[in-house]
């Protein structure tokens, strides 16, 4: 009976990760390749979920759903691509006044989205395929959070691909691993930027529509995911991608587990204790990243 | 200003915050020379390179190209526009491959060329054939002279019409040195490749190169043929 009650918390676990790393990836992408930090990450969950919520207002039902993931990931991916031509691209040298400036958008973000859709927020009604369980050896798997893992899966191997695969992928490793080389052979080094930057923000946009079949989209959603997401790209070694999956799992897997003791907030707050300690011992992270290098 | 000058660069001052290195730097190179760029430690040699590939700007100055201006080009218009770069300490990408080091040499490629296709070009590996044999091995764990082999080939993929080099022979067993001056006197001969190469072993130098400039305090002070001044003659202007 407790140990059901452990696998389950264990399942849930992996699930929360499964959020905590769509919601990180593209920190950890766009703090490895350009040192800056977009205050306005969370913001782009927001949007996904919002995006999923009009996208099922016009293609209502299971279609909807999958047809949110690609709008939601190109609606976050232009807004992206907009803060970064209009914003982070112009501080480049600044990166301390990026944090401000995109603080900046994420509280402008925010407020558009409480005078388009109300303050209280919108209810994405998951399609029935989404709203069952299975149950294994008395463990109660809901459908929706099997789900949230298995497109987590599929991003971070579309995205390990990508990066190690695909020409734009050997570009990216190599601004990552020495700007200045980089651009003297040739690379185009704002073009992988800004690439870079709208496939982060995308993920993050990805990640909104799973947010929005577990709960009400708000405009303040975005909050409560990119505190545990700034978490897990610290632990993770700031700009590793393994480091970063390596940290969300962790931290999703810790936070659902401590919740068996206590309630949530306690939770949240052993959950910051855990990262600090953690920090204490290994400052460089899971993985370290000596200089400005991504492995993938 | 003579038509056969490849790059020109005139009055080029640049520098690193508040401090300046380089003082009105005028400097000619002619296609197919190899001009050896000569001085002692901190007297802008390195800075100099970077100005003219761009991954230093410059403060004031001009610098032409192929008949172009290119003071306003990024380092990666500058490396299209036909500008190959071996940095000082070799910069090999350390968690790439040697073939994915060469390929990203490519990119200089973007737009010219005439769309040759694809690959790494294979005088590469007959010039320096052990990047053949690592050829998957990363970047990061290679020794010093098969990185800078490998700094060279990366430079060359990108087909240059002006290869700058900064101390090939810094800290190489000597017969890597040989391959690599018979590699560069390749590209000259074969190619009809334009070289500036930073060089404080000037034995290396005066067997290839064609003409020499020496830098002290941040300008240019001499310059002269290799075949008329012997390196004796002007190692003062080297050693401390």
């Amino acid at each position: 009976m407790d140990f059901a009650l452990f696998l389950n918390q264990l399942f849930n676990g992996f699930s929360l990760a499964s959020l905590y790393l769509l919601a990180s990836l593209g920190l950890a992408l766009s703090f490895g390749i350009m040192r800056v930090i977009n205050m306005a990450h969370g913001e782009m969950l927001m949007l996904g979920g919002y995006l999923a919520w009009l996208t099922l207002l016009v293609v209502p039902g299971g279609a909807g759903i999958l047809l949110a993931v690609p709008v939601a990931f190109a609606g976050a991916a232009a807004m992206g691509g907009l803060i970064q031509t209009s914003l982070i691209r112009r501080l480049s040298s600044r990166p301390l006044d990026t944090l401000l400036a995109t603080w900046g958008v994420s509280l402008i973000l925010q407020q558009a989205a409480r005078d388009l859709f109300g303050a209280i927020g919108v209810e994405v009604r998951a399609p029935d395929w989404l709203m069952g369980s299975f149950t294994v050896a008395g463990v109660t798997l809901p459908s929706a959070r099997l789900f949230i893992i298995a497109v987590a899966v599929l991003v971070l191997g579309a995205l390990a691909l990508v990066l190690l695969k695909t020409r734009i992928g050997l570009l990216t490793r190599a601004v990552n691993q020495d700007r200045m080389m980089a651009s003297a052979v040739g690379i185009d080094v704002k073009r992988v930027d800004f690439t870079v930057f709208c496939l982060g923000s995308g993920i993050a946009g990805l990640a909104g529509v799973m947010l929005a079949l577990l709960g009400p989209v708000t405009p303040n959603v975005g909050q409560s995911y990119i505190i545990p997401a700034f978490l897990v790209v610290v632990m993770g070694g700031l700009g590793s991608i393994v480091g970063t999956t390596t940290a969300a799992i962790v931290l999703g897997v810790f936070s659902a587990l401590a919740q068996m003791f206590v309630d949530v907030s306690v939770a949240q707050m052993l959950l910051l204790v855990f990262v600090i300690l953690f920090i204490q011992i290994r400052p460089q992270g899971v993985v370290a990243v000596r200089t400005r290098q991504l492995d993938v | 200003m003579s038509s056969d000058a490849l790059l020109t660069v005139s009055g080029l001052c640049a520098g690193y915050d508040q401090t300046e290195v380089l003082w009105d730097v005028d400097l000619e190179l002619r296609r197919g020379e190899v001009m050896a760029l000569i001085g002692r430690n901190g007297v802008g040699k390195t800075t100099l390179l970077h100005a003219i590939m761009g991954t230093r700007p410059a403060t004031g100055g001009m610098l032409r190209f192929d008949g172009h201006d290119v003071t306003a080009l990024t380092p990666h218009m500058r490396a299209r526009a036909g500008i190959g770069f071996v940095p000082q300490g070799r910069h090999i990408f350390p968690q790439l491959t040697v073939m994915e080091n060469l390929e990203t040499g490519l990119c200089a490629l973007g737009g010219r060329g005439g769309g040759a296709g694809g690959g790494v070009p294979g005088y590469i590996f007959d010039l320096f054939p052990k990047l053949y044999d690592i050829r998957g091995r990363a970047g990061g764990f290679l020794s010093g002279g098969e990185q800078q082999q490998l700094a060279i080939g990366r430079a060359l993929a990108g087909r240059p019409a002006l290869l700058l080099l900064d101390e090939p022979t810094e800290g190489i067993q000597p017969s890597v040195v040989q391959q690599i001056e018979a590699a560069l006197a390749h590209v000259r001969d074969e190619l009809g490749m334009t070289i500036l190469v930073v060089e404080q072993y000037l034995d290396f130098v005066w067997r290839f190169a064609d003409r020499y400039s020496a830098m002290q305090n941040g300008r240019i002070i001499r310059q002269g043929a290799i075949a008329e001044e012997s390196a004796a003659a002007v190692a003062h202007l080297v050693q401390i």
